[in-house]
């Protein structure tokens, strides 16, 4: 790996130059090249000088598969709207550019005016998964910045983690200047004020001064004014604030009224192709079903939902202001919408006759997702519809409080192949607490019943089913945090076991589809996701040795992560099992025990201890409230309809193109 | 179904769009500009729209050509006004005709490419196009998705003229359309194997000038 060549450093006042001349004449030896022009519709570029504040936003990972996240969208959005606030994008490049960039002399640049990522106040990153550590770093270093939080200057950004796997930043403590929890739209706001005065009253304090204002706060987390100490034995003794006026514990920020925050309005529509071209709009926040395994249920709640005439509002603005034909009603579990029915069945009313078309992630296993599916697909082909029973037994859903009785799933499947459905996907996990052998052999049981229905009600053979198998890791804030992971190794026995049952039943067999990974990249998942500070040095090994692009099994290397972490945790007395797959006891102190997503530690336990007694909890939206902890704490409230309300059909206008 | 002819521009940064991402760019600002397309019947609509002779990625062109239909009778200038205001940066559309009978591609037989060669040597270029056209035929070898492909590129070149500009020294190349099709990088190889004094420095820039049909070597726009 070579560092970066000598960067340009950004002149201490005016505004840097853009980058692009420099840029382009790469741009004819690089791959994709649209993808670092930007200019996209809907982007904006404002002027250096008037702005107070400056941000440059990442998703640490290719354009193909940062643009579309909403999370940039709606912060890109709520800043650039300050008209003292400017706000860019910047992506992880390609192998390839980033050579030819090193060789050049180019360093990292924003796609919106093609700046240079060292000159903007904060560059803050959205991380939905622990794998975009090593493209963290990968920035960082072409931006021509040092790698760590402690030998970073006054004039460098700082550095911001944010997004779910923030929930736990211990492993990249060492990169980050910052972290947040938690919803973004007020915390980023609430920082580019501290930033301002900071930097209006001559930035006292150097560096420190105003990283130690952020922390004062309790809302932003800055990892160096936190000690961690070790036990002899490597456990944690205890972490705690190193300066008087920093809190013990920092909390997690929560969006209440999701309807006063229509976000994003106008998201940018690319040029180049991109994994999701649809329009989303998060129909709710949060998710109270207590699935043990779903860091992401734990962490969001309460539920929030937004009215339906929000919705349609957000939905009809955004086809105008993007061109896109495709919209996504998103969520943690979209069919739980209060008034999802209504939702769905009137905006395929409003859009009846035209080319759009709308689309539910849902996930829930019932008859009623089925009706939802039809009118989704009114006009449409009804190929696949999936589901995620995630348990292959009934014990194994017990003990994950995932509530799908099977005789429920055999009728909810038998709808929809009566239905024209010719496709069922079936989505499980292997590796889940107390899990054996038997469990995950029960997902052939299931499938075969699930074909036998299917040709039953059909009265057709060409009906499949598709088995989709993921490896469970532990993350924290959940249940399942002091779990032991499962080792590769008897994860890959297990499904190659369940794959040869498949495979070797005459009468199903054909009709079932099987896929899934291997082991491997769960575990370097897992050691990244429950990791602590040590865990650092192993992703800075690895990138060091030309590893990025982590969530592309391409560029992905276990043997890398292996290696790496052999000699980068050498002395420390623990390796990856010991993060992995070794269970913890409710007295160890989790490296993440100071960062609070609301959630009382003690019913985590209790509800940790109940799925091993294969106990199942309700969900509190429909149930009385089981004291998670996290309302009292984060002074929130489940903020749900019906409202009852109806939406308007869209006004039809003479068409003005017309000749006179 | 009325039938609407355009042509249009890529400059500057927008010319990196592959002709996929023009495809997209264009048929969102159809819908942007609610223009009342026609559609293709069966299970998956798409809007009816004919492109021709798309030129290659990392090239600017002022002259690509297609055709659209439509479902309802528009006034053309002002679908070209209001499609105008849709469009990406760069993506630039400028002219539009209603058919007269025939396709958006008839006559359209041959390009004018304006070649900019910065940093190479404008003495060494202009020695190279005179071999090049003092030659029958030029074996050149291009890399498909079949593997290596060698064939005549000379025979398609219908004129050359080289020149130096602001100290830049610059090629007009007129292309025929012919199958395999020459492009202008095949012609920049052809030259540099023919004459070694010449070579290609900084990745040069291309533009499509015109397309048209064929008189006397030069190249007539159709409209």
């Amino acid at each position: 790996m070579n560092i970066a060549t000598t960067p340009t450093p950004a002149p201490a006042t005016g505004a840097p130059e853009s980058l692009f001349p420099r840029l382009e004449p790469l741009l004819a030896r690089v791959g994709k090249p649209i993808q670092y022009v930007g200019g996209e519709l809907n982007s904006v570029v404002k002027e250096w000088e008037a702005a107070d504040v400056r941000w440059c936003l990442s998703y640490p990972d290719a354009y193909e598969v940062g643009q579309p996240n909403q999370g940039v969208a709606i912060l890109y959005e709520i800043l650039n709207e300050r008209d003292w606030i400017l706000a860019e994008r910047t992506y992880t490049v390609w192998p390839d550019m980033a050579e030819l960039m090193r060789g050049a002399g180019v360093p990292q640049f924003t796609l919106d005016a093609h700046r240079p990522v060292g000159a903007f106040d904060v560059l803050g990153f959205s991380f939905s998964t622990e794998l975009g550590y090593t493209n963290m770093l990968e920035t960082i270093d072409l931006a021509g910045m040092p790698l760590h939080a402690v030998d970073r200057r006054e004039d460098d950004p700082i550095v911001l983690a944010g997004g779910h796997a923030a929930f736990n930043p211990e492993a990249i403590a060492d990169f980050i200047d910052a972290a947040v929890l938690g919803d973004g739209e007020e915390i980023s706001l609430a920082i580019s004020e501290v930033v301002r005065e900071w930097k209006a009253e001559g930035r006292p304090g150097g560096r420190d001064g105003v990283l130690l204002r952020l922390a004062e706060s309790g809302g932003v987390y800055v990892p160096k004014f936190y000690d961690v100490d070790y036990l002899p034995d490597g456990r944690i003794r205890r972490v705690a604030p190193n300066r008087p006026s920093v809190p013990y514990s920092i909390r997690k920020h929560t969006l209440m009224d999701l309807d006063n925050w229509p976000y994003p309005k106008h998201p940018l529509v690319p040029l180049a192709e991109t994994v999701h071209e649809r329009y989303s709009v998060e129909i709710f926040r949060g998710c109270t079903r207590g699935c043990r395994f779903c860091q992401a249920g734990m962490i969001t709640r309460p539920v929030r939902e937004r009215s339906i005439e929000t919705i349609g509002a957000m939905v009809q603005a955004g086809l105008e202001s993007t061109g896109l034909e495709e919209v996504g009603l998103l969520s943690l579990s979209s069919a739980d919408h209060s008034e999802i029915a209504d939702v769905t069945k009137q905006l395929a009313d409003r859009y009846e006759g035209t080319n759009v078309s709308l689309s539910l992630p849902s996930t829930r296993v019932d008859a009623f997702n089925i009706d939802l599916a039809n009118e989704l697909s009114r006009n449409g082909r009804r190929s696949g519809l999936t589901f995620a029973p995630e348990g292959g037994s009934e014990r194994m859903r017990r003990v994950i409080n995932k509530q799908v009785d099977e005789e429920d799933l055999i009728r909810t499947v038998a709808t929809a192949y009566s239905n024209g459905w010719r496709n069922v996907k079936l989505y499980f996990m292997c590796g889940l607490p107390t899990e054996t052998d038997e469990d995950v052999m029960a997902i052939a049981d299931l499938a075969r019943r699930v074909i036998e229905t299917g040709r039953e009600v059909s009265g057709r053979k060409d009906i499949r089913c598709t088995v989709s198998i993921g490896g469970f890791v532990p993350k924290p804030h959940t249940p399942f945090q002091w779990a032991a992971q499962l080792d590769s190794a008897t994860t890959d026995a297990r499904l190659q076991k369940l794959r040869d049952i498949i495979r070797a039943d005459k009468r199903y067999g054909k009709s079932i589809g099987f896929r899934y990974h291997d082991g491997k990249p769960g575990i370097v998942e897992g050691l990244l996701s429950r990791g602590d500070r040590r865990v650092g040095a192993v992703i800075e090994q690895v990138w060091r040795s030309g590893g990025h692009f982590d969530g592309w099994s391409e560029h992905f290397s276990y043997e890398r992560w292996m290696t790496a972490a052999d000699g980068a945790l050498a002395g420390t007395g623990v390796d990856v099992d010991w993060y992995t797959t070794r269970e913890r006891d409710y007295d160890e102190v989790l490296p993440w025990d100071h960062l609070d997503a609301g959630l009382d530690r003690d019913w985590l336990w209790d509800d940790w201890q109940d799925a091993i007694d294969e106990r199942p909890v309700d969900d509190c939206r429909w149930t009385p409230c089981y004291d998670c902890g996290v309302c009292p704490q984060m002074d929130t409230e489940i903020q749900v309809g019906p409202t009852g309300l109806t939406l308007l059909p869209l006004p039809t206008v003479r068409n003005p193109l017309a000749a006179d | 179904m009325q039938r609407l002819q355009i042509r249009y521009a890529k400059r500057g940064r927008a010319r990196f769009t592959s002709h996929r991402d023009f495809v997209r760019a264009f048929e969102r600002a159809l819908r942007r500009a609610n223009v009342p397309m026609a559609y293709s019947s069966g299970f998956n609509p798409h809007p009816r729209i004919s492109y021709v002779n798309s030129s290659p990625t990392g090239a600017a062109t002022e002259a690509e050509y297609l055709e659209i239909g439509l479902a309802e009778v528009c006034d053309p200038q002002k679908v070209l006004a209001k499609l105008s205001e849709a469009m990406p940066d760069g993506l630039v559309l400028r002219e539009i005709r209603e058919a007269e009978g025939g396709k958006v591609g008839d006559g359209l037989e041959a390009s004018v490419w304006r070649v900019e060669l910065p940093g190479a040597d404008g003495r060494a270029m202009a020695d190279a196009a005179r071999l090049f056209l003092d030659c029958d035929r030029m074996e050149t070898e291009r890399m498909t998705k079949h593997g290596p492909r060698t064939f005549d590129a000379r025979a398609d070149v219908k004129g050359i003229s080289a020149y130096v500009t602001d100290g830049v020294p610059m090629l007009d190349l007129v292309i025929a359309h012919s199958e395999p099709l020459v492009r202008p990088d095949d012609v920049l190889r052809a030259l540099q194997e023919l004459h070694p004094a010449f070579s290609v420095v900084d990745p040069p820039k291309l533009t499509r000038l015109v397309q048209g049909r064929l008189e006397l070597n030069r190249v007539i726009a159709p409209w």
